[in-house]
Formats: C-alpha cells, sequence, structure tokens
C-alpha cells in the first residue's frame, strides 16, 4: 500500500515535471543525454526530468533502459549508449547501432533509491504517450487513482492526442477525478465531472466519490451522493449477473458429472458409487493424450481435448460395460449392495489411478481458443468456463436426442418406466442395462475432460463432485432428462448465491438443508414418474 | 417363550458371547498390568489401545447393523454421529488440559487462543464436567438422527435416496468442522488431552481401564440390540426391511419405528466415538469424510448383516487387516483389498461370514425359525397390477 | 365425531384419479353395506387396484369423497391411519413378510397396540397364543406354524395373508384377486374360507375369475375405464348388453 502510495506521488511529481516542459523552451533531447555522462547522482536527475520533458520518441526508451541498468555513458567520447541482452550497443540518441569495437571505458549510469523513483515517474508519465494503447490506458488508470492535480495539463495535452476510444475514456475520467479533487475548479466543472464519473461505474468510482474534498460545494456533493447510490445499484445487479454466471458454470460442471448418474440410476434403479472415478479416468484420458501430442506431434496441441472427447467417451464408457456385466448384474435387485460394490470398485480404480500416474496433481493444458478471457460490463468471462456451459448443453442436447429418437433410446425409456413390461415385450433388459451403463459411464469421461480443463487433475478428482452430483439426482429425479438439467443449474446457481452470504460451507450446508425440504414435498424429485407402475 | 423381554433377549450363543467379552475384559488389562514385559504371556500397551480401538469400531458396527440389518436402512453417515461423540468427548478433554496448554489459558484450548478468541465460545459451556460431556455425547448425535430422521422417514425417503443423503449430511460436517471458525479446532482437530477425570489418559493403567470400559460397552450394546431384535419391535423391524408397505397396511406407523432404531443407532455411534478419542488421543474432521462411513458398512457387511455377533466379528476382522497391511510395506495395496473386499463380499458372500456359518448350521432348511438372516436379494414388493 | 351420513360402511362418491393424464378413476361412486360380501369385477386398466389404493390412502384422489362407517373422511388419512381405522388389505401379489415365520406373521398382524413402546415392551399371552392357533386353524396353517414364510406353497401364502387380514381384526377387508394362481379344489377351498369370514366382517373382492365370482354368490358391481358400469347379483351384470360389450362377450 505504501509502496503504492509512493509510486503515485512520484508520478505526480513527474507530471509537475512535464507541465513545466511545457513552459519551458525545450533542451535539446542530446543536451538532456548528456547529463547522464557525468556520473554524479544529481546531474543523473537532472537529466532524468530533461529526457522527459524533450517530448523525443526516445525518451521513453533510454529511461527505460536506465530502469533496467543498460543505459552505459562514454566518460571520454561524452555519449549514451543502450546496450542490450545481447551485449550490443546502440547510440541513446539516434538509435543507431553502433559498428565496430565497443568505447574502451564504457560504465552504466548509476541509480539510488532516489533516482530509481524518478525513473518510474518518469516513465508513468512518459507512459501517457507510449505507444501501446493498453500502457496508455494503464497510466491513464494511475492517474485516476492519483488524483494529483497537477498531472491535469500534461493529461489534457494527452486527451488531446488521444484516438484509442477505450484510452479516450479512461483520460476523461482521470480528468474528471482531478477536477472533483481540484480546489479551483468550478462548480460548473465539477457537477459535469460528476456524471462521468458515475459512467465509470466501479467501485474505484464509488471510492473516489465517497471521498471527495472537504470544500466540495453542496451541489456536487449532491450529485455525488446520488451518483453513488446509482453505481451501487448498478455494482449490486453486476454481482448478481457475476453470481449467476458462476452458478451457470457450476452447474454445467453438475451437468456434467450427474447426467451419466442420473441415467444410470433411472434406468436401473442402482447408484454408481464409482461414478466420480469414471469423471477422474476421462480427465486422465485428456492428460495422456496431451503428452502424446507434446511428445510426438507438438501441433495437435489445439485439437488435443477434440481428440480426448471420443477417446475418453470410450475408455470410460468400455469399462462401464464391463463393470455391469462382472458386478452389478449380479446385483439385481439389491441396489443398496450395488452402491458398496461399486464404492468398492472406486478405490480400485482411484488406487489404480494413484499407483499409475502417482498421487499429485498431473498438468493439463489449455488449448489456445479455450484459454483467455473477455469482459462484459463489470465481469470477466473466461473462454473455458463458456466452452463447458455450451459443452454440456451440447451433450445434454445430443442425450435427449438419442433417447427420444433411436431404437435404444426407446427401449431405454422402456426400461425405466416398467421394466417387467419391457421385458415381456421383447426389450432384452440385460442388454439395455448394459449399454445404459456404458452410456452413462461414457458420459462421466466426457465430463472429465472438460473438469481437465478448469480442476486439477488428481486421482481424488472424483471424489469432489460426486456428492452433488447425487444432490443433483434426488433433486431433480430420474427418468426425465429436465430434471437433471433444472437440478444442476438451480444446485449450482443457489450455491453460488449463498456463497457471498453464508461462505462456501454454510452455503453447502444450506443446500443440503434445502434439499432435505424440498424432498419433504417432493420425496421423488421434481420430475418423478407417477402412477401405479412406479413403487417406490 | 413367555417371560421377560429382556431374559429372553439372551439366546446361548449371546450369553456364551456376553462371556467371552467379559473374560477379554479382564485377561487383556490383567496381561499388560500384571505379567512382566519379560513374559511370553505379556500384553503390550500398543496392543490394548490397537485392541481398545477396535472395541468402538465394533459399537459403531453394531450401530448400523441394527438399521442396516434388521431394518433395512443403509446409512452411509454414521461416522457423522461417531464423531460428533467423539468431539463431545474431545471438548471435555480438552477443557481437563486448563492451564498445562501451550498458552496456559486456564479457560480456553489453545487453539482458541491462537485465533485470537477471546472468549470461550457458549456451545463449549458445561464441557468440563464429566456427566455432561456424557450426556452430550449421546445427545447430540442423538438429537441430530432425530431430527434428519424426522424429515427423512417422514417423506419416506428410503433406500439408495436415503443412503447417499446421509453421506451427504457427512459430507456436510466434515466441511463445517474443517472451518476454524466453527470453534472446534478447524484441521487440526482437538488434541494434546492431558487427562480423564483425574487419570492420565497416556498411562498404562487409564489405557487398561479405557478398554476394559470398551468392552463393557461392547456388551452393553450388544445385549441392549439382542434386547431389541428379540422382541415384539424386532420382528416388527425385519418386517419393515422386508415389505415396508405390508407393515404400513398392517397399521404400523413405520417412520416412528425406524426413527426409533435410528436414533438409537446413532446415540450408540456417539458413544462409540467417545470411547474412541480417549484411546487414540485425537479426534479430527477428517473422522467425518464419507469413506470412513461406508467402510464401516463394510465391516458389517464382511460379518454378516442381520447378525449381531457378526457386526462385531467383521469390525475387528477388517481393523486387523486394515492394521496388519497399512504398517508394512504392502501399504499401497490396501486400498486394491479394500475395494476388492466390498466387491467380493456383495457378490460372493452377501450373508457374511456369521449369516454364511449360521445358515449351514441350521440345515438350510426352510423349517428354522428366521432370527433376521437376510434372503439374498429380498425386494420390495410390488402390489401394483 | 361427526353425524354419520350414510348407513353404508364404506362409501365413495364421485372420486376422480389421473395419473399424467390418464383417468384411473373417474367420477366412481360406490357404497358397500355393512356385513356385506361384495364383488367387483373389471377388464384391466378399469380402475379395481386403483379404488383399493383410494381407500387404503396409498393414493390420493384427485377429487370426490371417501368415507368409512359414514364419519371418516379416509381422504386425508395415510395408510397407517386408515389400517388402524379398521381396514384390510389383501395385495394382488401376496405380501408376506418372508423372513418371518407363519406364526410371526400372524403375530404381527394381530390387532394390538401399535405403538413403539408397547411393541417394544409386548409379552406373549395365552390369549395371544389362543388367537393365532385359532386363526392357522381356520387357514390351514397349522402344520407349517414354525415354517419361514417364504418357503411356503403360492397358495398358503395366499391364506396366511387372509389369515393376517383376519388377525387385525378389520371392520372391511379388501381382498384383491384372492384365487389368482390357484387350483380348482384350493379355489374353492377360499370361497368357503371367504363366505365364513363374511359372517361377522364386511368384504370387497377384486376378482378377474368369473366361475369363482358365481361361486361367491354376492352382489357384483362392473368397473369400467374408472367408473361404475353396472350393479346387481350375478345373473343381472352378466345379462347386461354394455357389461357384455365391454368385458363377458370380448
Amino acid at each position: 500500500m505504501r509502496a503504492l502510495f509512493g509510486r503515485l506521488r512520484a508520478l505526480a511529481v513527474a507530471f509537475g515535471l512535464l507541465l513545466a516542459m511545457a513552459a519551458a523552451n525545450a533542451q535539446s533531447f542530446d543536451q538532456a543525454l548528456s547529463g547522464f555522462t557525468a556520473d554524479s547522482f544529481s546531474d543523473t536527475d537532472t537529466a532524468i526530468s530533461a529526457v522527459a520533458r524533450s517530448g523525443n520518441p526516445r525518451a521513453a526508451q533510454v529511461i527505460g533502459a536506465l530502469q533496467d541498468g543498460q543505459l552505459f555513458f562514454d566518460p571520454d567520447g561524452k555519449k549514451v549508449y543502450i546496450k542490450d541482452k545481447d551485449d550490443r550497443l546502440t547510440d541513446a540518441a539516434t538509435g543507431q547501432a553502433v559498428a565496430g569495437p565497443a568505447p574502451a571505458n564504457l560504465a552504466p549510469v548509476r541509480l539510488n533509491n532516489r533516482l530509481r523513483r524518478a525513473v518510474e515517474a518518469a516513465l508513468g508519465a512518459l507512459s501517457l504517450f507510449a505507444e501501446d494503447p493498453g500502457r496508455r490506458f494503464e497510466a491513464a488508470q494511475a492517474v485516476f487513482k492519483s488524483r494529483e492535480a497537477a498531472a491535469l495539463p500534461t493529461l489534457q495535452t494527452a486527451l488531446a492526442k488521444e484516438t484509442d476510444p477505450r484510452v479516450k475514456t479512461a483520460l476523461t475520467e482521470a480528468r474528471a477525478a482531478l477536477v472533483l479533487n481540484m480546489s479551483d475548479a468550478s462548480e460548473a466543472d465539477k457537477l459535469a465531472a460528476v456524471p462521468v464519473i458515475r459512467a465509470r461505474g466501479d467501485q474505484d468510482a464509488v471510492a473516489l466519490l465517497a471521498g471527495l474534498p472537504s470544500d466540495t460545494p453542496p451541489a456536487v456533493s449532491k450529485a455525488a451522493n446520488d451518483a453513488i447510490a446509482s453505481i451501487q445499484n448498478g455494482l449490486a445487479i453486476w454481482s448478481a449477473v457475476q453470481n449467476a454466471w458462476y452458478g451457470l458454470s457450476l452447474g454445467s460442471v453438475l451437468l456434467l458429472a450427474a447426467i451419466g448418474l442420473a441415467i444410470t440410476f433411472g434406468v436401473m434403479g442402482v447408484i454408481n458409487m464409482a461414478h466420480g472415478e469414471m469423471v477422474m479416468l476421462g480427465a486422465y484420458t485428456t492428460f495422456v493424450v496431451q503428452e502424446v501430442i507434446r511428445a510426438y506431434n507438438p501441433g495437435l496441441f489445439d485439437y488435443s481435448i477434440a481428440i480426448a472427447v471420443p477417446l475418453a467417451f470410450a475408455i470410460s464408457g468400455t469399462i462401464g460395460i464391463l463393470v455391469e456385466q462382472c458386478i452389478i448384474r449380479f446385483l439385481y435387485g439389491r441396489p443398496l449392495e450395488t452402491l458398496l460394490a461399486t464404492w468398492g470398485l472406486s478405490l480400485i480404480l482411484q488406487q489404480a489411478v494413484r499407483t499409475a500416474f502417482g498421487p499429485t496433481n498431473r498438468d493439463v493444458g489449455s488449448p489456445s481458443w479455450m484459454s483467455g478471457a473477455f469482459d462484459v460490463g463489470q465481469i470477466t468471462i473466461t473462454y473455458n468456463r463458456l466452452w463447458i456451459i455450451c459443452f454440456s448443453l451440447a451433450v445434454f442436447v445430443g442425450l435427449l436426442a438419442l433417447l427420444r429418437f433411436t431404437r435404444f433410446g426407446l427401449e431405454m425409456r422402456a426400461v425405466t418406466q416398467n421394466r417387467p413390461m419391457a421385458a415381456s415385450m421383447g426389450i432384452r433388459t440385460g442388454r439395455i442395462d448394459a449399454l445404459a451403463f456404458g452410456l452413462g459411464s461414457g458420459i462421466a469421461g466426457i465430463a472429465g475432460v472438460a473438469l481437465s480443463q478448469i480442476d486439477n487433475v488428481s486421482p481424488n478428482l472424483g471424489q469432489g463432485y460426486i456428492i452433488d452430483s447425487f444432490m443433483v439426482v434426488v433433486f431433480g429425479g430420474v427418468g426425465n432428462l429436465w430434471g437433471t438439467l433444472l437440478g444442476a443449474f438451480f444446485l449450482g446457481i443457489a450455491n453460488k448465491f449463498l456463497e457471498p452470504y453464508a461462505g462456501a460451507v454454510v452455503g453447502k450446508i444450506a443446500i443440503l438443508v434445502l434439499i432435505i425440504l424440498f424432498i419433504q414435498k417432493r420425496p421423488r424429485g421434481l420430475f418423478a414418474l407417477r402412477g401405479r407402475a412406479v413403487e417406490a | 417363550m413367555t417371560g421377560s423381554p429382556l431374559i429372553r433377549a439372551l439366546d446361548r450363543v449371546g450369553i456364551g458371547f456376553l462371556v467371552l467379552l467379559a473374560v477379554i475384559a479382564v485377561i487383556i488389562p490383567v496381561g499388560n498390568l500384571l505379567v512382566p514385559a519379560s513374559s511370553p504371556w505379556h500384553v503390550s500397551l500398543y496392543f490394548v489401545s490397537l485392541f481398545g480401538k477396535y472395541m468402538c469400531y465394533a459399537i459403531l458396527a453394531l450401530a448400523i447393523d441394527l438399521i442396516w440389518g434388521y431394518c433395512g436402512i443403509l446409512s452411509l453417515g454414521h461416522g457423522a454421529f461417531f464423531a460428533l461423540g467423539g468431539y463431545a468427548m474431545g471438548m471435555y478433554l480438552m477443557r481437563q488440559i486448563g492451564t498445562r496448554g501451550v498458552y496456559a489459558n486456564p479457560i480456553l484450548p489453545d487453539f482458541m487462543v491462537f485465533l485470537n478468541w477471546k472468549e470461550l465460545p457458549v456451545y463449549w459451556y458445561g464441557f468440563q464436567h464429566f456427566p455432561y460431556a456424557i450426556l452430550m455425547v449421546v445427545l447430540v448425535p442423538g438429537l441430530l438422527a432425530f431430527l434428519f430422521g424426522w424429515f427423512a422417514f417422514r417423506s419416506r425417503v428410503t433406500g439408495v435416496y436415503f443412503s447417499i443423503i446421509t453421506q451427504a449430511l457427512t459430507f456436510a460436517l466434515m466441511l463445517g468442522f474443517f472451518r476454524n471458525n466453527f470453534g472446534f479446532g478447524g484441521n487440526n482437530g482437538l488434541t494434546d488431552f492431558k487427562d480423564i477425570l483425574g487419570f492420565n489418559v497416556q498411562s498404562a493403567e487409564t489405557r487398561s481401564a479405557l478398554f476394559a470400559i470398551s468392552v463393557l460397552t461392547l456388551g452393553i450394546g450388544f445385549y441392549i440390540c439382542r434386547a431389541i431384535v428379540a422382541s415384539k419391535l424386532g420382528k416388527v423391524l425385519i418386517a419393515i426391511r422386508d415389505a415396508e408397505n405390508r407393515v404400513r397396511f398392517l397399521g404400523y406407523r413405520v417412520e416412528s419405528y425406524k426413527l426409533f432404531v435410528f436414533t438409537l443407532s446413532a446415540c450408540m455411534a456417539g458413544v462409540a466415538g467417545a470411547l474412541y478419542v480417549p484411546q487414540v488421543g485425537i479426534i479430527n474432521p477428517s473422522e467425518f469424510a464419507p469413506g470412513n462411513s461406508i467402510e464401516a458398512v463394510i465391516w458389517v457387511a464382511v460379518g454378516g448383516r442381520g447378525t449381531l455377533i457378526g457386526a462385531v466379528l467383521g469390525a475387528i476382522l477388517v481393523n486387523y487387516a486394515k492394521t496388519s497391511f497399512t504398517s508394512g510395506s504392502l501399504a499401497p495395496y490396501w486400498l486394491f483389498v479394500l475395494g476388492g473386499l466390498f466387491i467380493a463380499v456383495t457378490l460372493l458372500l452377501p450373508r457374511g461370514i456369521v449369516g454364511t456359518v449360521e445358515y449351514w448350521w441350521k440345515g438350510r432348511g426352510p423349517k428354522t425359525r428366521g432370527n433376521g438372516v437376510a434372503p439374498a436379494g429380498v425386494a420390495e414388493p410390488h402390489p401394483a397390477e | 365425531m361427526p353425524p354419520r351420513t350414510t348407513s353404508a360402511l364404506l362409501y365413495l362418491d364421485g372420486v376422480s384419479v389421473s395419473f399424467d393424464g390418464f383417468k384411473a378413476l373417474n367420477n366412481l361412486s360406490l357404497a358397500v353395506e355393512p356385513g356385506e360380501m361384495r364383488a367387483v369385477i373389471g377388464p384391466n386398466g378399469a380402475g379395481k387396484t386403483t379404488m383399493m389404493d383410494v381407500v387404503t390412502g396409498k393414493t390420493r384422489p384427485d377429487e370426490g369423497e371417501v368415507y368409512l362407517d359414514g364419519m371418516y373422511d379416509l381422504t386425508g388419512l395415510d395408510e397407517t391411519e386408515i389400517a388402524i381405522l379398521g381396514i384390510g388389505r389383501k395385495f394382488q401379489k401376496p405380501t408376506v413378510f418372508e423372513s418371518h415365520t407363519v406364526e410371526d406373521n400372524l403375530l404381527l398382524a394381530l390387532k394390538s397396540d401399535r405403538r413403539v413402546r408397547k411393541t417394544l415392551l409386548w409379552r406373549e399371552s395365552v390369549e395371544v397364543s389362543a388367537r393365532i392357533d385359532r386363526l392357522l386353524d381356520l387357514t390351514r396353517l397349522s402344520a407349517v406354524r414354525d415354517r419361514l414364510a417364504g418357503g411356503l406353497a403360492h397358495g398358503q401364502k395366499q391364506w396366511l395373508e387372509i389369515g393376517m387380514l383376519l388377525a387385525q381384526e378389520p371392520k372391511l377387508l379388501l381382498v384383491d384377486e384372492p384365487v389368482a394362481g390357484m387350483t380348482d379344489a384350493e379355489t374353492r377351498q377360499t370361497v368357503e374360507l371367504l363366505k365364513e369370514i363374511n359372517r361377522d366382517r364386511t368384504i370387497v373382492v377384486v376378482e378377474h375369475d368369473m366361475a369363482f365370482v358365481r361361486d361367491l354368490d354376492v352382489k357384483v358391481t362392473v368397473l369400467h375405464e374408472g367408473s361404475v358400469l353396472a350393479e346387481g347379483n350375478i345373473d343381472q351384470v352378466s345379462a347386461n348388453e354394455r357389461v357384455i360389450e365391454v368385458y363377458l362377450g370380448r
């Protein structure tokens, strides 16, 4: 905090210097540079401000080199050079590379702490004129926060020259901030500045408006208070939007993890406790795919997820079918025993993965199209979360289509609704069980691919999601995928809305209590099958 | 058949089992305290503590067997009641430390001083009194089970649904107890106990006494379960397990029966936890981990659900195997063994060890009087259509 | 206690139940007088079992009134309360407690205080043994009293369930397809058993087997698509044009 304050102050000083620059006759850049050759701290100090004032396009580079210890001088030739990392010399005044041997007595320009601050401040002021719009934007933000009135003229100059709309807005806001904090600005100017700050609409704007100087005219104070109220309303809405977004993101993950569970539970009435491990296997599949790609064909890295999805489906799905054939088939009609047996299986799978890949987190990278983020209003949206939401919805729609339009889907729905009747209609329920289990596990594998993008890939990956997935199934009911969809998003969003008020843990407990109360009304979930055929 | 239900409760095997427990409760402490260390008959302190721990597990197994084996309620959250009982005892033991803690605060346990707390939270009041702590050991798990069960059974949450909600319960509690601001020592839990009722918890004498008390409590727990199982109520429980709806149509209020055994079972689990804590010297939130609760269920399955002796036997056998495995070079393979055990028992030995022996012993004829050995795969009746 | 509004023991008026749009019961009205034995017949899906579900509290009607004894509104009660009021039910598929002995099955059904505490402290008395013996005789199960119910033959299970019904001492017995899967001899014995029971209890029998219904020789109600199609003795309903059309003639 203290350091930041110091920096802001140094920056302001630098603006003061720049202000002076406007009035004074511009010394020549060369003259200014010569100050560096005296090897005295006070001369260097003068030189820094002189270079900064010079308005020469090379000024920023020179002072940057000074900061990085790359500025050298030749005491004999009274010339200044920049020496880059590869020991190549350039003439600081011209930017021309120096041909031939380096001067013999080349020495670095020395800095002390006071000078380092001066360098920083000079760089800050120069940043307002930097070529990179990003740096100009940051510099404008720094002025906004510093509220140093001395910077105003420089800011005006920068504003006049600015073409980038984003930076221009930032500069306008900074100017408004300065105006509001200047005792000699007119009331009309201040009143005009308030809406600019209000339009900014974030916490910094609130802080600025709340901390106006005591000599602020009452009309301005009133306008500021109104603006604060309006900004805070806006912020509350944005924070709700933010929570909703986080909730959607969590919900999509829960949907992916729970939907396979809901299928197996719906069709066979068994809870697969190893479902989380199927998810984990999917994540490790992604890891292996990426390792292979890294080793043999790094160019394919952006396609690693696309390769991992079908592979994870196949691997988890195959294991699922094997499990059904070797274990669950023999436990038909004993759902509680199935629960125990699959738990045992989950222990074995976890330990197997731990033995094969080690107990620590494995690194799974994101392809370029999934990394990064963009801003919408006051919230930041990361691409990987966005993709996962799209992906989970796509899986959901695909599954819905599979159930509605295929023979397998029809038979699966028949078995879900009335097993004995389906069997007597000639549906081979055993085959449907195996395939449904494979399908559920395969989807878990896909979920693992998605989760590998946002969570640590470790043998315990599945455990972290499984209980929430169970809750989704309990809440959503079985036999209807829409219940799972609603359940997942409801729980996801409820979780994220409760978190800020109650904390993550109490939020979780609250959700559990909520579910217990909910099943008082609907013991079989949101979309329970009803009728005589359904016997609890 | 006539006579007091309390006497009728014990058959010959039951009496034999209680006598065996009594003998163990005497022999092992004697072997530790009176037989010199040089003698081959000497029982090491390690062994006493280890088996004391197993006894607590056995009580927990009995509690689970009572509801699962006899009433068909599979709780995957019984570890929570065990841990709550343990925490209640741990709170008493923490208050006993007094000024001997690192910060020497006479009232506040070390972790609270460390967190800069100024006052003892209200829910810690009274735990310096042993009788109050014991009351809480029974009351807290009992109350939680009662509330939870009241909601769950009333809305007829059964089978798998019930199991996974109990699992969520213990998971939520685990998250809660991990938090420092819950006031139960967060991550580290409660530990560094000094003495219990004025006796040093580390001393051989106290350990032997705790062992004997655990065995005794196991005996009492066994007797209570036996009395319940042998009563008409026990028959109703088995009927509920096999055909819940039919019981309802006979005019029994199924939810009341379930609530009764579930609450009782939670209280037993709490007592088991309370005995466990002074013997292992620590209680922390990992006791709430869902895995622990499921592991306890498999003890019962291995020994034989629906047979009380089986539950005890299963708890001891599985834990002995666990100790043997995890203390040697085979440690990494223990989870394979445990996982395999889950699968093997459910697939190949659904009656468990004692259940299978009983089944053969009685000549597998349908003429036998049932005492609750579950015929594999009793499904709910489907009165519709 | 509210005053009686009808002399009927069981009184259904305008009862409708629908499952996801399918009307299982449609404005069903039915009255069974005390001491009566009533046979309810109807093709599959006529709503026979749903009617029983409504009477025993398993299914709540969407609309309509259901009264026992003209004063107990059954629509607001659950299975347990209705059972305690005195309605016993035998399921279509025999459901007995398979891991209990025949004797224990009867013991559990025997009219007694159903509360938890009373059950825990319950002691067997001479009187109870005598009642169980009587029931075993009546249902011809004395020889297998110590067998596990799960090991009984199908017909024996049916009788055991009827025995359990009797043990409850209900005012009204609902019997769902008692002779399904029985041999002719067993069917005849069941007719006798039901007639014997009917001496002091009211019975509603749901049945498919027309020979059996004829043997019972009681008033018959024909259900079709959730409402009453015809009522009368067996000859009357057999002669009814509409009944022939939907059921007998097929």
